[in-house]
């Protein structure tokens, strides 16, 4: 039981600012704008390069959803899910499953995606909030393995080779075949997800959540049922995780269990850590820049992940408050 | 039948003490450092390619991995001094994360030294046979020298920890390192010992399944995580819970995978079990941790002082 300061207190307390500083605001704000305007660009102007390339962003911004949703239970709520990545599995598969037997519409898959994930959530949180520290890092993580091998023994889905996706969900208001059309949804349902984290946060409930991860005990002193509020924030990050694997599931066209192995939810957990954990804008700067250096390095070698790896350490060991914590500084010390 | 039940008993057995001897290192660096050790795969897999290398240029796989192991031990102690020391005050998260950085480091370099491809190593003549353990019961000898060199390193734990200053003070560390530290022990030194320590059990556990299933990129990563599987149920910090688990583990796991359809045909249609079967023996170790967690979250032995 560690004594906080005022200070700290008083950090703990403020509500979460949408965008942080001013200093935030204006790079947030601009951050936001190049990532809906560039891709774009780049798809009228006909520019063929990966890096800024419509399909790629698309990608970075399912990501970034599930990125967001991590957050809201790693970096608000203190609790360390090495699991995620599940429910980008199963909310991917929720949009091939059905796709696989004939039902296109996404008014089906996306419903289904969220309800499944959240389900898997509520089941597995309801036992993994039981437990601390390491052995909460590890029962989700045993949780998304036990997801992993599931959908690998689904022979009749592909198991180990996947299943590819044939059409893409169909809606009756916007045809997300074309992937400028995709590319706009991802990026509505990212903008959703971060204000709904925001609201989150700030009302009452996210209060409570959020003293949970400054001092559980007091909190159990005031009264509060902790175990049921930090469960209703699991299933809600799972339902929006479900959405990202949805999205994701659409774009990919494919999926395989390998979204969900145990790297992918490692990879997930360095988004959140890279941006900044408990900051709105956060994970979206740790997924872009994850998946931007990644792809950057492996253009130009082979032996990306060398580079990648000592760069994934040298960030947990030097950058304090990740990249978020950067922009409002303004690159500046202190 | 119960010839059958035999073998998967006794490979099942093989797959418990190699589990051992991962657990044990990564149950040590927890026990006493409090550190999350993702990366104690990479040591395994280092191991597996240093024997590998090793066992063709001596043209002896014993030799191999009496020189394998003091090596491993290196890199062990190159990476506690250089990186890791520096995060034992840091949270458990960064724990996790670093290491995660590290297992991308570790296979990076293993493909640019060793190239994409497994490399298998040849075992000696009087390895390679088969004995017959019991009459009709035919075993190849090499998994029974695992199942006894397993169980050989468990007894030398047991031994230096309940037997030896080095011990004691590891003993001690578990409990209380503040007062060991104050007891004018040298703690740092203490901790790259234990980390050395836990990186030679995993390469030898490395070293000594390469023969049978080749040195592989990222062959580490999967058992890794069944080695954190058998701490958490054993308790984690307790090698007595390590060894036990271990045990269980394995056995479970390699027994599952066989009999489990069979098991179900006597509840379930056929059918049904033949999808079930594979199904839920692959995540049979996952489903018993997570019950220990629900129901006994500590772990089934426990350290006694934490």
């Amino acid at each position: 039981m560690t004594d906080t300061t005022s200070a700290q207190l008083n950090d703990y307390l403020r509500a979460p600012d949408l965008f942080g500083s001013a200093n935030g605001r204006i790079i947030t704000l601009l951050f936001m704008a190049i990532l809906l305007c560039v891709p774009l660009a780049s798809y009228f102007l006909g520019i063929r390069l990966q890096l800024v390339s419509l399909d790629f962003i698309t990608r970075i911004l399912c990501l970034a959803i599930a990125a967001v949703s991590l957050n809201l239970i790693l970096g608000f709520g203190g609790m360390i899910s090495f699991g995620h990545a599940a429910y980008i599995g199963i909310g991917a598969y929720c949009v091939g499953i059905p796709a696989y037997h004939g039902f296109e519409s996404g008014w089906l898959h996306f419903p289904l995606a969220i309800a499944a994930s959240a389900l898997f959530a509520l089941v597995t949180g309801a036992i993994s909030l039981r437990t601390k520290g390491v052995y909460f890092i590890m029962i989700t993580m045993a949780f998304a393995q036990m997801g992993y091998y599931f959908f690998l023994s689904l022979d009749e889905y592909g198991g180990d080779d996947g299943l590819t996706i044939y059409s893409r969900s169909v809606f009756d208001i916007i045809n997300i075949e074309n992937k400028m059309v995709l590319f706009l949804l991802t990026y509505a349902c990212l903008v959703a997800s971060i204000y709904a984290v925001y609201r989150i946060v700030n009302s009452r409930f996210g209060m409570v959540v959020r003293g949970c991860q400054s001092n559980e005990a007091r909190m159990k002193a005031l009264g509060y049922n902790t175990y049921a509020y930090k469960l209703t924030a699991y299933v809600i990050a799972g339902g929006m995780c479900g959405l990202a694997g949805a999205l994701l599931g659409n774009f990919t066209t494919f999926i395989s269990p390998d979204m969900m192995g145990w790297s992918r939810s490692g990879e997930l957990m360095f988004m959140v850590i890279l941006g900044g954990t408990g900051s709105l804008f956060g994970p979206v700067f740790g997924a872009v820049a994850f998946v931007f250096i990644e792809e950057l390095l492996s253009t130009f070698t082979t032996y990306w992940a060398l580079p990648f790896g000592i760069l994934l350490v040298l960030s947990v060991l030097f950058i304090k408050g990740g990249l978020n914590g950067l922009i409002q500084r303004g690159w500046r010390r202190g | 039948m119960s010839t059958l039940f035999f073998i998967q008993f006794l490979n099942g057995l093989q797959l418990g003490v190699l589990l051992f001897l991962l657990a044990a290192g990564l149950t040590l660096v927890f026990g006493i450092m409090d550190f999350v050790n993702l990366a104690h795969g990479s040591l395994y897999m280092v191991g597996a390619f240093f024997c590998a290398t090793l066992t063709f240029w001596t043209g002896s796989f014993v030799w191999a991995i009496l020189l394998a192991i003091p090596l491993t031990a290196l890199v062990g102690l190159a990476l506690e001094v250089g990186v890791i020391r520096h995060l034992y005050q840091r949270d458990h998260l960064d724990h996790v994360l670093a290491t995660f950085g590290f297992i991308l480091i570790a296979d990076t370099l293993v493909h640019l030294i060793w190239g994409p491809e497994g490399i298998a190593i040849p075992l000696p003549e009087f390895l390679r046979g088969q004995v017959e353990i019991l009459p009709g019961v035919i075993f190849p000898t090499f998994r029974l020298v695992i199942i006894s060199c397993g169980l050989l390193v468990a007894f030398g734990l047991y031994w230096l920890i309940g037997r030896t200053r080095l011990g004691m003070l590891i003993r001690a560390g578990a409990s209380n390192r503040t007062m060991v530290s104050a007891l004018g022990i040298d703690i740092k030194t203490l901790f790259t010992a234990v980390f050395a320590l836990g990186a030679v059990l995993a390469g030898l556990a490395g070293m000594l399944i390469a023969p049978i299933t080749e040195a592989t990129i990222g062959m580490g990563n999967d058992i890794i995580i069944t080695a954190f599987v058998v701490i958490i149920v054993g308790g984690i910090g307790s090698m007595k819970g390590a060894f036990i688990g271990a045990l269980i583990i394995g056995l479970i796991d390699t027994l599952g995978r066989s009999f489990l359809d069979d098991i179900l045909k006597l509840f379930i249609p056929i059918n049904a079990a033949e999808t079930a079967g594979p199904a839920i023996s692959s995540m049979l170790i996952y489903l018993i941790m997570a019950a220990v967690l629900a129901f006994r979250p500590q772990g089934l032995f426990p350290p006694k002082v934490r």
